[in-house]
């Protein structure tokens, strides 16, 4: 044992510091990659259509998790409040993940579906004209921002070099799908769904004859949170049991 | 000799202007060559500090030429001070900056109309401008100043390096306005603490690997055989945050001029990655950076050795190896696997042993001295600061309990153990440091006034204990009132109404944050008094070693 | 690689890693001859002895040349 080496030599204490500093993140990090029950087999599952994959850059821009967290623990009251305790597999294609550690607001990993497009457009614009107590900032610049086709291809494909598996046919019609995700009823809606299924099309924002605007893709995001696994055959005692 | 030196320093000097030259080509690319026009005013930001880098060194080097041609060059001597003094006043009004922003923020929780619909104000985009400017801004430059003050004193050296010390310093400084400005025009990666986007943070690693190096070497300049613990500290706080930094920032940009980039990890494997990161940015930036403080700053203002230099021995290894495992106790029952919270939560438990071992080893190191807690303000507010380390290392590991952490967690207790911290250890300890370095550094008789400190002391700390305590309260009770159950088994409280719940003690917190916003700006106009060079009010209430080394009287023998 | 494989390995390595850096540190930290040479070492570095930090500026200014 000499320590004296360490208060002696630079490079060697350096040495041990990093071994020191290492070992944890290796343990706990590493075997996350590689052991397959980490993240569960679900059925469902789906990379975000361009019009939800750009709200989602929205949330991000905005800040959204620094008070509202996308992480439904596995506790009675969440899960009453909430629903179904978040899988590990429900945030596997988030890049960056959002799970977040405060929740000033509500929790949001189930939102999709509980509340009305219009609902959110108002609430987004100024949240106390819908919950009066709220303290939610206003974001009336949504409304007028449109999005940026160029932008949200390059953002796709930069998502699919790093392993969310966008096809070939997806990463083509990125602009055709943008703006079909506002337009119900349409061809390429229907192809859409057919890329994206569960996709909800709509003109979430309510202005007619307007190219999407940030505010369709931030609701078109939050409708889909939450949505997509198919609890039906979900078994949480089976295989996919962490 | 002379001759091999003088060519060394020209050497640097070209070097410092190539640099300078690449560092404005890339921010000139940018500027260029960038549709978003916030990375576009980056690349601007960074090519006209580059072209003044260069023109600067230029003017030196050419001004030395011409003294050494004419025979009156005299080369820089003794301790490397100018940086240092950069980083203090830099931490001073980057302090001030970031206690305001958080201020407004609490405000803004409070009265939301304060987020006046403004994008580049509203909270989402100003909480991260607070935490970088609070942790990084201001307890990075007191961190790389104390670094750089301590590690040439106790090794007896010369700053290694001619522009590298400068370049670590205003590149820090360059940094931190990008980050900054960045998060309020929209460009963030939304990763807590480690918002800054790609070029942000590639920028950062070239600064920080120049901060490693000028620290190793005036390690290797070091005239005693044994490095002293301090520098251990400062040592793996450098290193152990670079690795941090790297890791949890890998990430593929969108292009060379786009802004945006996507995260390399995804979903469970990034949360892991990101509470690794985040919670040893509080473990190494936080704690090891100012517990080298402590070790150097409180036995040279009391004149007395550490307490037992063999504790801190065992306090630094355990330290170090306990605290890179704690990270999933901010993931607890979450979708992380079982395993890993489990692993987090032991640690973060024995994580209790090591930090009071450094928190017994700070204060004892007052022992036989105790009346100087009353006698100096400087000590007491080093002291205090041990004290608050104490406290909030006692909680930490109390919150990391499942148990407790269920009813913690995502609560404004976590907002208040995180300030507990950073108030009271981090920024009083940084303040006592600054008060010490502020006429050691510019050579005065002593503070311009010790009254003053003792405002600063008294307000902040009554400040620090209106904002924990309206934390504690409103984090228990939003806790508790979510999982509240009616008579019929039903949930009782609707979301919203726990939020209503919290104004008035955000309200309270408000008031907390100002008071320590104000005792702030007192140390601010000190610091500059003392800086102007005004005689001190009260020298005679001053102790010995508030004076530059130079101007301190004998100890009567 | 099953779940109860990777939970036992790490804990247990885990644990013996730091039974091991601990014991070691202590009894280091603790050996009776190291005692002296750390206070004399800390005293020199924090220059206690002699209360002429700026003469501690002179030596940095020799190890230059």
């Amino acid at each position: 044992m000499k320590h004296e080496v360490f208060e002696k030599n630079s490079i060697i204490l350096l040495v041990g510091i990093l071994i020191v500093v290492s070992i944890g993140g290796l343990f706990q990090i590493a075997p996350l990659f590689w052991v397959d029950s980490t993240i569960e087999k679900v059925q469902g599952m789906r990379p975000y259509t361009p019009l939800e994959q750009a709200g989602r850059d929205v949330y991000v821009r905005e800040g959204c998790y620094n008070c509202h967290s996308q992480m439904v623990r596995t506790l009675r009251d969440e899960v009453e409040r909430y629903g179904h305790y978040s899988l590990a597999a429900e945030s596997m294609y988030d890049h960056p993940f959002q799970w977040g550690s405060k929740r000033t607001g509500p929790d949001l990993a189930r939102v999709g579906g509980k509340y009305s497009d219009q609902w959110h457009v108002e609430h987004m614009n100024n949240p106390r004209a819908v919950v009066p107590e709220s303290i939610m900032p206003s974001y009336p610049w949504l409304l007028t921002r449109r999005l940026d086709p160029e932008t949200v291809e390059a953002r796709l494909k930069t998502l699919r070099k790093v392993g969310v598996p966008y096809s070939d046919e997806m990463i083509a019609n990125v602009r055709t799908d943008l703006a079909a995700q506002i337009n119900p009823d349409s061809r390429p809606a229907r192809d859409l769904l057919k890329r994206y299924p569960k996709a909800r099309v709509a003109k979430f924002d309510g202005q007619q004859g307007v190219p999407p605007t940030e505010m369709d893709a931030l609701v078109a995001y939050l409708q889909i949170l939450g949505q997509l696994v198919d609890f039906a055959t979900f078994d949480a005692a089976g295989p996919n049991l962490r | 000799m002379a001759d091999t030196r003088e060519g060394l320093e020209a050497f640097g000097d070209v070097l410092a202007v190539i640099a300078a030259a690449l560092f404005a080509l890339v921010g000139g690319i940018w500027f260029f060559g960038s549709n978003d026009p916030a990375m576009s005013f980056h690349g601007l930001l960074m090519m006209l500090a580059s072209a003044a880098a260069g023109i600067y060194v230029m003017t030196v080097a050419f001004r030395e030429k011409a003294a050494i041609a004419i025979g009156n060059y005299e080369p820089p001597e003794g301790y490397f001070d100018g940086p240092i003094k950069v980083t203090v006043v830099a931490a001073v009004i980057w302090g001030i900056a970031g206690f305001l922003v958080g201020v407004l923020l609490a405000l803004q929780l409070a009265y939301p109309a304060l987020n006046f619909d403004l994008p580049w104000i509203s909270f989402g985009r100003l909480r991260p401008l607070h935490t970088s400017a609070v942790i990084f801004a201001f307890g990075g430059n007191v961190l790389i100043g104390t670094s750089f003050y301590v590690v040439q004193r106790t090794c007896h050296a010369r700053l290694a390096g001619r522009w590298s010390p400068w370049f670590v310093v205003w590149g820090y400084q360059l940094f931190i306005a990008i980050a900054g400005t960045g998060y309020l025009l929209g460009i963030t990666q939304a990763k807590e603490y480690a918002e800054p986007e790609w070029y942000a943070d590639l920028f950062l690693t070239i600064v920080w690997v120049t901060y490693l190096l000028v620290f190793l070497g005036t390690i290797w300049r070091r005239k005693e055989p044994h490095i002293y613990v301090a520098n251990w500290f400062y040592l793996a706080f450098i290193v152990t945050i670079a690795m941090l930094h790297l890791v949890n920032n890998a990430a593929l940009p969108v292009s060379f001029t786009s802004p945006s980039s996507v995260i390399l990890w995804s979903g469970v494997q990034d949360a892991m990655t990101q509470w690794w990161y985040g919670h040893n940015a509080v473990g190494f930036f936080l704690t090891a950076g100012f517990l080298g403080i402590m070790y150097y700053f409180i036995p040279k203002r009391v004149e007395r050795p550490v307490y037992s230099y063999r504790l801190s021995i065992v306090h630094f290894w355990t330290l170090i190896f306990i605290y890179i495992w704690a990270g999933p106790h901010h993931l607890h029952y979450t979708a992380l696997p079982d395993w890993a919270q489990t692993l987090g939560m032991t640690f973060s438990i024995m994580l209790w042993m090591p930090s009071w071992g450094g928190m017994i080893n700070g204060l004892m190191t007052l022992s036989g001295a105790w009346d100087k807690l009353r006698t100096d303000a400087v000590v007491r507010l080093l002291v205090v600061s041990v004290a608050f380390y104490g406290m909030s290392t006692f909680e930490g590991p109390l919150m990391s309990i499942k148990a407790v952490n269920s009813l913690s967690h995502y609560t404004d207790w976590t907002i208040g153990h995180v300030h507990s911290g950073a108030l009271g250890w981090v920024a009083m300890v940084s303040f006592g440091a600054i008060y010490c370095l502020v006429p050691w550094l510019w050579n005065r008789k002593g503070l311009y006034s010790m009254r003053l400190v003792e405002w600063h002391f008294w307000i902040s700390t009554l400040g620090i204990l209106l904002y924990i305590t309206a934390m504690w309260v409103s984090g228990i009770t939003q806790g508790l009132m979510w999982r509240a159950y009616d008579s019929l088994g039903f949930l009782q409280y609707s979301f919203i109404e726990t939020v209503e719940a919290m104004h008035p003690y955000y309200v309270i917190r408000a008031i907390g944050g100002i008071l320590f916003l104000s005792g702030a700006l007192i140390m601010a106009y000190n610091v500059w008094r003392t800086i102007r060079g005004d005689e001190p009010v009260d020298i005679a209430e001053q102790p010995r070693v508030a004076a530059a080394p130079g101007l301190r009287l004998q100890p009567a023998e | 690689m099953t779940y109860d494989i990777v939970a036992t390995i790490s804990q247990v390595v885990s644990l013996l890693m730091f039974v091991g850096l601990f014991t070691g540190i202590v009894v280091y930290a603790l050996w009776p001859s190291n005692g002296p040479r750390f206070d004399a070492a800390q005293r020199c570095a924090l220059d206690l002895d002699d209360n002429h930090d700026a003469k501690r500026g002179h030596n940095a200014k020799r190890g230059r040349e």
